[in-house]
């Protein structure tokens, strides 16, 4: 693996470190089957896409994607809260609903630019020389552009860790953790759990949609399909990091979340980049298969060689 | 302590393991072009456009293992996978890179700015913003779209249906050329008096009760060069038959799938056409100075017994322009 594409998976890993964080909230955190994400990351992505379109400044567009997450992560939880919505299907609601918006939300860009006189959705909005909160830092050749964007991104996986920490440790981050461990004792302690949830969706879709708005930024364009499998990615990175860095202080069970994330875009690089295995006839077709036998190997090797190591230490 | 060190242990085990395993295997042999090949997703039509590159290099003494180093990657429909493709073979540094779809080919020209890059099967590359006209764009990207000429496509229909009124259009929301192929025909029909009714279906799954939804409101059904539509035409052909409405297709592929018509450009061709640059760029000519181009040859192929099935009855003069009959 060249030191390019190492910190361009880097770079993927750590956009998706958003994700990660985000779900962590809903699933570990609150206990909450959170599907929305597949539609709350390209509709962060969508949003900010517009707003780059149209010519809002990156940073604005950003934070613009990131609350429009918010609200979606609001919707879900409010379903589950006040309509008493099964968990699980207010995000699949939430999410097939979002698919639309984003649609609409698309299509709207050329429309607002007087591009084209029909209002209708769109499944892609091109990117491509649009401003972006990476372009004043990448030089006219885009040699540049494999260091500054990974290391912009990482301050960005920094801020959202130390900031999601700091809240966690205070009085309404707390009342969080508990309502997703015991929710009825939670509320027995005075703890206003429906609120609670609410608010831990918003921020948990919310971290989602910025990692969906920094994703078009580096993409070239927003396209409908970004949203396919996040919730997979996500859900596949906590496992990972869990499993490799086990831990109990909050602070290391969020790191090793992007840990987690950062090397699940490593074992997808080694199984494209590998050119052994497709010398003996195995193609991006089996991509699929060979990350899940790596994250397969990730969750089982720490234990066996823990075991191992723990019998040899008997036996001396 | 000793629990601590164990996992830095195991740790460290993986971390070598995903970093040796890559550079053990770039050894040896020294190509002397490279051409780097991606696609979105794998389908028949994409994997021929494949295969027409592929040739059409072959067929110039571009031999793989002699002087060729050829690498494919397909981002399985994931754009996260099409991002960091997009990264690898930047960091490759191939001669060329081939962006098969609208996603890859963006993920493409948002990271480099130097290598070329030759689109292929984009409706509309200005629209996708590769390049910012038709003329020759002087930055790294050209190619070739897949756009058909919709006159031609809506003359095809009125020869299998004289007294055409509506046209069902079934297609994918989530798609960019058949979206922009829908906004289209519908500037065309309506100043014909011809209407369209759009029967989207998000799912392949869904396509069955797209079609059935226009069953007795359509006088006939077309299709576009639609990935999911494509991928599932038997059940749409099963809906069309039982229910009597013309299919008519813009794959030449799809005809002996059991459309009674198909006017379009062969996927393979448009490979060919898009490899005929990649050689252009290979022998020393800059991508920036070759015009994006439109796929060339067209061809209509007949299916007689499809016709039969959906209760039209073909007139000798579409017979005589067919470049291909099957009866099937």
């Amino acid at each position: 693996m060249s030191f390019e594409f190492f910190l361009g998976s880097l770079e993927i890993g750590l956009i998706y470190a958003l994700v990660s964080l985000g779900v962590y909230i809903s699933f570990r955190l609150l206990d909450f089957p959170d599907l929305t994400a597949d539609g709350s990351f390209p509709l962060g992505g969508a949003i900010c896409g517009l707003c780059l379109y149209i010519g809002v400044d990156p940073w604005i567009a950003t934070i613009f994607g990131t609350l429009g997450g918010c609200i979606a992560g609001m919707i879900t939880g409010w379903l589950y809260v006040k309509l008493n919505i099964l968990q699980l299907l207010s995000s699949i609601i939430v999410m097939i609903a979002l698919y639309s918006v984003n649609l609409r939300i698309l299509g709207l860009a050329p429309y607002i630019m007087g591009e084209t006189s029909r209002m209708a959705g769109s499944p892609n909005l091109p990117l491509l020389g649009a401003e972006t909160i990476f372009s004043p830092f990448i030089n006219a050749s885009y040699t540049n552009q494999y260091i500054v964007q990974p290391m912009m991104v990482l301050v960005f996986v920094i801020v959202c860790w130390l900031l999601l920490n700091r809240f966690l440790s205070t009085q309404k981050g707390l009342a969080l953790r508990a309502t997703g461990t015991n929710a009825r004792m939670a509320k027995s302690q005075g703890i206003p759990t429906g609120s609670t949830i609410i608010l831990g969706m918003a921020i948990s879709n919310g971290l989602i949609a910025l990692g969906g708005a920094l994703f078009v930024q580096t993409q070239g364009g927003a396209d409908i399909t970004i949203g396919v499998g996040t919730i997979v990615i996500g859900l596949a990175s906590i496992i990972i990091g869990e499993s490799i860095f086990p831990a109990k202080r909050m602070w290391v069970i969020t790191l090793s979340v992007i840990f987690g994330s950062i090397i699940y875009r490593l074992f997808i690089a080694v199984a494209l980049g590998n050119e052994l295995l497709q010398n003996i006839g195995i193609g991006t077709e089996d991509l699929n298969l060979i990350t899940a036998i790596l994250v397969v190997l990730a969750l089982v090797l720490p234990k066996q060689v823990k075991k191992l190591l723990y019998k040899r230490g008997k036996a001396v | 302590m000793r629990d601590l060190k164990k996992h830095l242990w195991s740790s460290l085990m993986m971390a070598i393991t995903i970093l040796v395993m890559p550079f053990t295997l770039f050894a040896a042999e020294e190509p002397v072009k490279f051409v780097a090949i991606t696609a979105i997703v794998e389908h028949p039509a994409l994997d021929n456009v494949r295969k027409g590159v592929e040739d059409e290099l072959k067929d110039n003494g571009y031999i793989v293992g002699k002087n060729l180093k050829l690498q494919y990657q397909s981002a399985q429909g994931s754009s996260a996978n099409a991002s960091q493709i997009a990264k690898q073979f930047v960091s490759n540094k191939p001669d060329v890179i081939v962006g098969i779809g609208t996603p890859s080919s963006q993920a493409l020209a948002a990271t480099t700015k130097t290598i070329p890059i030759v689109f292929t099967a984009v409706t509309d590359p200005v629209i996708a913003k590769l390049t910012p006209s038709w003329e020759a764009s002087k930055t790294n990207v050209t190619g070739v779209s897949d756009a058909l000429s919709l006159d031609t496509q809506i003359d095809m229909m009125m020869k299998i249906k004289p007294d055409l009124k509506t046209i069902g259009y079934i297609y994918s929301p989530g798609e960019v050329n058949s979206t922009i192929v829908l906004k289209q025909l519908e500037e065309i029909l309506t100043p014909k008096g011809i209407k369209i009714i759009a029967a989207p279906a998000q799912r392949t799954a869904e396509i069955p009760t797209a079609a059935k939804s226009l069953k007795g409101k359509v006088d006939l059904i077309y299709t576009t060069t639609d990935n999911n539509v494509v991928s599932a035409y038997e059940s749409l052909v099963k809906v069309a038959n039982e229910s009597k409405i013309p299919l008519v297709a813009s794959d030449p592929d799809s005809a002996p799938r059991g459309a009674i018509a198909a006017l379009g450009m062969s996927y393979y061709n448009l490979g060919r056409q898009a490899g005929k640059i990649v050689i252009r760029i290979l022998n020393g000519e800059a991508p920036g100075d070759i015009p994006p181009q439109v796929g060339n040859t067209t061809e209509l192929v007949i299916n007689t017994k499809a016709a039969e099935r959906q209760g039209v009855v073909l007139s000798d003069e579409i017979l005589s322009m067919a470049a291909e009959v099957v009866d099937k």
